[in-house]
């Protein structure tokens, strides 16, 4: 089983907080683990982290080969390092100056543009989301460049063969069983699995100069400059804030009885009873 | 002169400590009141890669130098030494002798299982009669057609009772030398032999969740190519096994040290009295200091011997020392943090009760601090 996980790399969200006043983020001095020197830690997308699982799991049982592909800075290495300690067998650095500026069209379309180089492929999985763009694009983005079938949201692969697959979904209100043929594309979410802990040697591996990791850009690609990055955006940026949260509690007032009756009328206006 | 850590050593560093702080940390108060041993951080730590850490990769080790295994054990001390001890007896005493001894077959039989943390091997060692004084072994092996006859038992054995303990290379008198000593030889005996048992041993003070067991050998029959190499070399690969342990209870201490400093640095800057933050008084910011230095000199004499280890010069002095400085570097940071936490750090709610148990065992396990002073002082020609 060949199998393909996008992953990004992003802020330590835990790590950051940002400015109520300026509304900037700020970054604490915390060292990221693969790259001491580095005081921005930046980590792997938590939900792309069970991708990776899923993909290492998959493997182990079913055999087959296991990559990830991140676009990024030329720092986004470290990432694809740390997916190599937990077992991906090869990592895809995509990393162009102008790649740089991608909306999510323009960075679903650079990496389905990677996946068909690649070509021999049976299962494509994401994370469900970023945690720094909170979209849940890129995974159905690539899954229709690519012409595939996609389950999103999924929970837990129940069955796989080389023909098809059947897995669990989470919906808002519970979980559905769907099937698919081969290639697909699945996003993730964490509840499928705990992921590992890099291996320490293949870490120390992967860190290695001599690593399985290809470099390519847009020239690897043979995309133009208009296709992606900033050019190749759909949307554009034009500013970012922290929303305002008002928070909407209300305090009833009266007696208990009151503020009972207040309450039930209030949950069945909104048909909440 | 380079003191610096290469990239691979930071790199294992920071990962193991990132394992140690999200996976055994939350678990080890519990582990330690229940006097459990845990088969799912076991497996963890196996997942890891920690337990074939010096062995080449033809046997499924990890193939790292000595120094990097020392670090892994240090970061997994540094947040609780049962865990660390485990993986202390699991590489430097369990798959140690096998690997640096063994026959190819015995390698290829072994050593696979064990590096990918499935199995652990026990060493046995001491005896009941047979302490600090290793040599008065008196588990006696002798050959009768095909096979050993083992008789005697084995006390206070590391990770000798576990469900996954595949078996244990003793230490077993086979002979007399001609010099009228005891012909002394390495024996390995998987478990499930008729004849050997092993029984965990129960109501420690210290690393209570880490296995330690008696095994009893009963007329227990094993095939004669059970030798673990040569008749009367047992003795010298028992001693060789441990010039190596010593430089991983070395490692505990020396990582057990840096946890209690880290904790009482922790507690002190909180901890307001009087107005102010404890650390603010002269004497307790004085115990912080005389922790961070004799930690700084513990880990300098710690990595020296295992470069003289790594780069194949002599070490055994080193590691002796090493083993005895780090052991009651330990026994002074605990004794200071918890001073520094006052009457909480007498309470079970805070890890640094634990340490205060767990480090006594490092000046008396692989040899007593007396044991290391006696090495040194020959090593120095000073008797
Ligand atoms: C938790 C735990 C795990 C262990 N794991 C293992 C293991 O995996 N394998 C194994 O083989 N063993 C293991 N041991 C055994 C350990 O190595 C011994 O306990 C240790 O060597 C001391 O031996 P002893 O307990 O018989 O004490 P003794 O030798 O009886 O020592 C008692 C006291 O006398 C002192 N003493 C003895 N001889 C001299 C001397 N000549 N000069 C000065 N002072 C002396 C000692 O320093 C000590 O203070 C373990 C022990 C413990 C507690
Ligand atoms: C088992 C047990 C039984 C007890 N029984 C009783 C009892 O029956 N009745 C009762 O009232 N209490 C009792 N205590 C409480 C005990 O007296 C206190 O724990 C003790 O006075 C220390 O206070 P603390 O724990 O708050 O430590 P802290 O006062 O927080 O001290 C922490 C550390 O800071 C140091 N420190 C604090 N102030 C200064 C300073 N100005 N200069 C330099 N160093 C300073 C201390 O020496 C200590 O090392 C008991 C405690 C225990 C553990």
């Amino acid at each position: 089983m060949n199998i393909i996980v996008l992953i990004k790399q992003v802020p330590d969200t835990t790590e950051i907080k940002i400015d109520p006043k300026t509304g900037t983020l700020i970054r604490e001095g915390v060292e990221s683990i693969i790259n001491p020197d580095d005081r921005h830690a930046s980590i792997i997308n938590p939900d792309d982290r069970h991708a990776i699982e899923l993909a290492v799991s998959l493997k182990q049982d079913h055999g087959g080969k296991a990559r990830v592909i991140s676009m990024g800075p030329p720092q986004t290495i470290d990432a694809i390092s740390e997916a190599l300690g937990m077992g991906i067998d090869e990592g895809i650095l995509l990393t162009d100056r102008n790649f740089g500026g991608a909306d999510t069209w323009a960075t679903a379309y650079t990496l389905g543009k990677t996946i068909e180089k690649i070509k021999k492929y049976d299962l494509v999985i994401c994370g469900r989301q970023a945690i720094d763009g909170d979209t849940a694009q890129i995974g159905p983005q690539v899954a229709e460049f690519l012409n595939l079938p996609q389950l999103t949201y999924v929970t837990q692969v129940e069955q796989i063969n080389e023909k098809r697959i059947v897995v669990q979904r989470a919906l808002e209100d519970g979980y559905e069983r769907m099937e698919s043929p081969l290639p697909v594309l699945i996003t993730v979410i964490g509840e499928i699995n705990k992921p590992r802990h890099p291996r320490v040697d293949f870490l120390i591996n992967a860190c290695k100069d001599k690593a399985n990791i290809k470099i390519w850009d847009a020239a690897d690609l043979g995309v133009t400059v208009q296709e992606i990055g900033l050019g190749g955006s759909l949307t554009r940026v034009i500013k970012t804030f922290s929303p305002k949260i008002k928070r909407g509690g209300e305090i009833l007032k009266g007696n208990k009885e009151e503020v009972v009756n207040q309450l039930i009328d209030r949950l069945h206006e909104k048909h909440f009873i | 002169m380079d003191f610096s850590l290469s990239m691979e050593h930071e790199i294992l560093r920071k990962s193991v400590r990132d394992f140690s702080e999200k996976e055994i940390k939350p678990v080890a108060r519990e582990l330690d009141e229940k006097e459990e041993f845990s088969y799912d951080t076991m497996r963890a730590m196996a997942g890891l890669g920690l337990f074939g850490m010096f062995v080449s990769e033809e046997y499924e080790g990890q193939g790292m130098d000595y120094i990097s295994y020392i670090i892994a054990t240090e970061e997994i001390a540094r947040v609780d030494g049962s865990h660390a001890a485990t993986i202390a007896a699991g590489n430097s005493l369990g798959t140690g002798p096998l690997y640096y001894y063994g026959t190819e077959e015995q390698k290829r039989k072994y050593l696979p299982e064990a590096c990918r943390g499935e199995t652990l091997w026990a060493f046995g060692l001491t005896e009941p009669n047979a302490g600090s004084d290793a040599g008065n072994t008196q588990t006696t092996a002798i050959l009768d057609g095909d096979e050993w006859v083992i008789n005697g038992s084995k006390i206070f054995i590391t990770n000798g009772a576990t469900d996954i303990t595949a078996g244990t290379v003793s230490l077993c008198r086979t002979g007399t030398r001609k010099d009228g000593k005891p012909e002394l030889t390495c024996i390995v005996v998987e478990k499930g032999t008729p004849g050997f048992e092993a029984r965990e041993m129960h109501g420690k003070l210290m690393w209570r969740a880490s296995n330690t067991s008696e095994l009893y050998f009963d007329d227990c029959r094993v095939p004669k190519e059970n030798l673990l190499g040569p008749i009367g070399d047992g003795f010298h690969q028992m001693l060789g096994t441990l010039d190596g342990g010593r430089l991983s209870i070395a490692a505990m201490g020396l990582g057990g040290a840096q946890g209690a400093f880290e904790m009482g640095m922790k507690y002190s800057k909180e901890r307001v009295q009087f107005g102010r933050p404890i650390s603010t008084f002269q004497v307790n910011a004085f115990k912080l200091a005389d922790m961070a230095t004799e930690i700084e000199c513990a880990r300098l004499l710690l990595y020296k011997a295992c470069w003289l280890r790594d780069n194949e010069k002599p070490f055994a002095k080193h590691a002796a020392m090493a083993k005895l400085y780090c052991s009651e570097v330990m026994g002074m940071c605990v004794d200071h943090a918890v001073q520094l936490h006052g009457g909480y750090g007498l309470m079970k709610e805070y890890d640094i009760e634990r340490f205060y148990r767990d480090h006594k065992l490092l000046e008396i396990g692989e040899g007593t601090s007396e044991v290391q002073r006696i090495v040194i002082s020959r090593l120095i020609d000073a008797v």
